[in-house]
């Protein structure tokens, strides 16, 4: 008898969590390709307030991890199309994995169906705050005195830091060096620590850091407006306007009257005020791109990819 | 002051209470299960925190996470697999000791370390934070390089039995860390050509496979119950696991004092806690031939220095906004929906939140304590009493929906069989599963920490100064010189000393 109940209550228990983990397959499901904790989880989590206000309904966060998100994006065109399902895209990810990886990345650009994409993160340089660097041009005279020893941590390879730093090599004739660093905590350690001189990160990095550091310059169209003193770098003559762009994707099996839908719903939450402020107060730039302008956008943005390709060697 | 002990009061709130109590209980058992760590278990939970006070939130998620590193050793004493990433130095001498038939002694014992181990880390978190916090800035590339080569030295500590296939396994472990995209130069290393190793070997899946499956091929094919009971009715043999415990309080604030100090890395994580723990204690002890068979001084080490990673961890999460381990990056993304900064200010402009929020890891810790002792007696009870034949099918459906849920992706499953095959056949062959493990994990640290350290290095012009001539690599390397040939040493001495005599 004794080992009858004992079997029992434990069937409880299991019952119990998959009752739990298949509860959580209610409402719609937003599935990311990256793990928790990081940009494209966090600004999901701050659209799920406004989804559930103005929809009624909940979206659900999922994680689908793996390979710079390339695991979920090869698998996206698997999910239902009827609209319960919407995955996370990021820009320049789903252009330059194809490009540097080939087959190896398990999908092609053309094969993402992105419908829209709501923000950025503008790509900044940002220096230690006792660093003796008051502003780029400090930086970049140190890297024509000195080719090679400008160091900067950034996330990854073939990433938007990477990619910054190629784009204002060029513009700025200089050589520097770039320490690509698992993740932007791992790179934000690195300048905290004095282990490299500079950081090619993201505006948000200014503005989770405060005071410790200085962000000497950010790749957005207008200044930021928690940043007002912080100039962008067209204002400093170098015409680089990048960053990671997120957004969303449905399968390609879904109809275009559920990617107006989608779209829709996106734009919406992101007309919301309080939405807007959550977003700027933390270096977030919302961007309206929707289905109607989304095709043109990837096309620029691939047109730009790829040139960066072509000096990195990638393609010919 | 007053205003700390107000934090106090408020963070003792019935609602708080209950919070932290749930949040330990819903912890301990997902910590419990293997493949659902403590990452999932917080990911899981993030939602439901954001309708609550934003401190009776964080408390939950704390607690949780304390929960759930100390959930893991279950499953690490009692099936020989890691509930979570940070048991694996659990599994060394827990299961040993559960095979003895000193399960319940051992369940015991694991609970008072992973409350010292709690304890500690959260005292140095109140305490110490902005100091550590800067600290753990002094770690470099190189630092985390010369820490990874310092754990795989430890390889030799641990191995039970034979060092060339321990140090083979190692190896093995080593290759399989570097496939996948490099972290450096994007390079595309040994994938055959399948996206889903762009991203490398998923670590809780391989781990699952290569200590679990063996344990259940040798239990479907060997006769006799899994575990042997002990001859001591159940009384928890509370008696007995606190004097053992008391007997080694100096080991066991050791361990937990490593374990803070490993937490507070951000990256290095409390597998990598548990094993230097684990390996200081035996270079350390005087029972060095009796770790790996039993040993509780190998456990308390274990246990002590994971839970006291929670603690140690949450110094740069909350000082630098630099997740110190893989749930901490959870808690911080929360954090930052809910509109707390963290960093500097954190601690002057909105400290209520922050000594709230320790106080209720410190709670957390306390309710640990009885919780895991009376719930640790009934797994086990239940794990001795449960027939093998209901039990194996319980234990795979187990590692099956773990494997999967961790990255919600059948290919895990798949791997995860693979690597209990390969597990098995290397087991047969007298290869054990913790170093390969070790060289899995440690592996990706000290590469990208050579390499990233070489980059600047060469920047600086000077790159032999960078790996050799920065004080706490100096510190790691002479470390990492003593494990390698004390022991060899000790040795020619002795024998010497034997010839003299002689």
């Amino acid at each position: 008898m004794k080992l009858k109940s004992h079997f029992k209550r434990l069937l409880a228990v299991l019952s119990l969590l998959i009752l739990s983990l298949s509860g959580a397959n209610a409402g719609v499901t937003n599935i990311i390709p990256f793990g928790p904790g990081g940009e494209s989880d966090v600004t999901a989590r701050m659209q799920q307030p406004y989804y559930k206000s103005i929809y009624n309904d909940d979206i659900v966060v999922q994680y689908k991890p793996g390979g710079g998100g390339s695991v979920g994006w090869s698998s996206l065109n698997s999910e239902k199309g009827d609209g319960s399902v919407i995955m996370g895209v990021n820009l320049p990810h789903i252009i330059m994995q194809p490009i540097a990886k080939g087959e190896k990345a398990g999908y092609k650009t053309e094969d993402v169906n992105v419908f829209s994409f709501f923000h950025y993160t503008p790509d900044a340089i940002l220096v230690e705050a006792s660093s003796p660097y008051q502003s780029l041009k400090d930086l970049l005279d140190y890297a024509k005195q000195n080719p090679g020893k400008l160091t900067f941590s950034g996330s990854g390879t073939y990433s938007a830091n990477h990619l910054l730093i190629i784009s204002l090599n060029k513009k700025a004739k200089v050589k520097t060096t770039y320490v690509p660093f698992k993740g932007t905590g791992a790179a934000v350690q690195a300048l905290l620590g004095k282990q490299v001189l500079a950081e090619a990160g993201y505006s948000t990095v200014a503005a989770k850091q405060g005071k410790k550091v200085r962000m000497l310059a950010v790749a957005s169209e207008e200044r930021l407006p928690a940043f007002p003193n912080v100039p962008t770098f067209k204002e400093l003559g170098y015409n680089i306007v990048s960053g990671a762009y997120r957004g969303y994707a449905l399968p390609k099996s879904a109809s275009k009257a559920t990617v107006k839908e989608w779209s829709d719903r996106i734009m919406k939450i992101n007309s919301d005020p309080a939405f807007i402020k959550q977003m700027e107060d933390n270096a977030f730039v919302v961007v309206n791109i929707g289905h109607k302008d989304v095709k043109k956008f990837m096309k620029q943005q691939q047109k730009a990819n790829k040139a960066i390709a072509k000096e990195l060697g990638l393609i010919k | 002051m007053t205003n700390i002990f107000a934090d106090f009061l408020s963070s003792l709130s019935l609602i708080n209470l209950g919070l932290a109590f749930s949040g330990v209980l819903a912890g301990i058992i997902i910590g419990a299960l293997p493949g659902l760590s403590a990452t999932m278990a917080v990911a899981i939970l993030v939602p439901f925190t954001f309708a609550l006070e934003p401190s009776s939130g964080l408390i939950v998620l704390g607690a949780i996470y304390t929960g759930a590193i100390f959930g893991g050793s279950w499953s690490a004493i009692l099936i020989n697999t890691p509930g979570t990433p940070s048991a694996v130095a659990t599994t060394f001498d827990g299961y040993p000791m559960a095979k003895n038939g000193n399960g319940d002694l051992a369940m015991s014992i694991s609970c008072m370390s992973s409350f010292i181990g709690g304890l500690v880390g959260v005292i140095c978190l109140a305490l110490f934070a902005p100091p550590l916090a800067s600290v753990s800035l002094k770690f470099g590339p190189t630092e985390y390089f010369w820490l990874a080569i310092l754990g795989l030295t430890l390889i030799s500590t641990l191995a039970e039995g034979d060092n060339i296939k321990s140090l083979i396994g190692a190896c093995i472990g080593l290759l399989m860390s570097m496939i996948g995209v490099a972290v450096v130069g994007g390079d595309i290393r040994m994938t055959w050509n399948i996206s889903f190793l762009n991203s490398g070997i998923e670590i809780v899946s391989a781990m699952i496979g290569l200590f679990c499956i063996p344990v259940i091929l040798d239990l479907t094919s060997m006769k006799g119950k899994h575990l042997s009971d002990s001859e001591t009715p159940k009384n928890l043999r509370l008696k007995e696991s606190f004097l053992i415990v008391f007997k080694k309080k100096f080991e066991a604030v050791r361990g937990a004092l490593i374990g803070t100090f490993i937490g507070i890395l951000p990256g290095a994580g409390g597998s990598i806690a548990s094993i230097v723990s684990y390996g200081e204690a035996k270079r350390a002890s005087k029972n060095k031939d009796n770790f790996g068979k039993g040993e509780p001084e190998g456990l308390i080490a274990s246990e002590t220095a994971n839970n006291a990673t929670v603690g140690g961890g949450f110094i740069p999460t909350l000082c630098l906004g630099i997740p110190g381990t893989p749930p901490d990056a959870v808690i911080l993304g929360a954090l930052l929906v809910q509109g707390i900064r963290t960093g500097d200010t954190l601690f002057t402009q909105q400290s209520s939140i922050v000594y709230t929020f320790i106080f209720g890891l410190f709670l957390a810790t306390i309710i640990m304590l009885p919780l895991g002792l009376l719930m640790g007696r009934y797994a086990y009870k239940s794990i001795i009493k449960i027939p093998k034949e209901v039990l194996i099918p319980i234990i795979i459906f187990l590692t099956i929906i773990g494997s999967y849920s961790i990255q919600n992706n059948i290919l895990n499953v798949y791997f995860m069989f693979f690597f209990g095959l390969v597990g098995w056949i290397l087991n047969r062959a007298g290869f054990k599963a913790s170093p390969i493990v070790l060289g899995l994990v440690l592996g990706q640290i000290a590469e990208q920490g050579f390499v990233q350290a070489y980059i600047i290095g060469n920047a600086q012009d000077n790159i032999l100064a960078n790996y050799f001539a920065r004080p706490i690599s100096i510190i790691l390397v002479i470390f990492i010189l003593m494990g390698l040939f004390l022991p060899a040493l000790k040795k020619i001495y002795n024998r010497r000393k034997n010839a003299q005599t002689n």
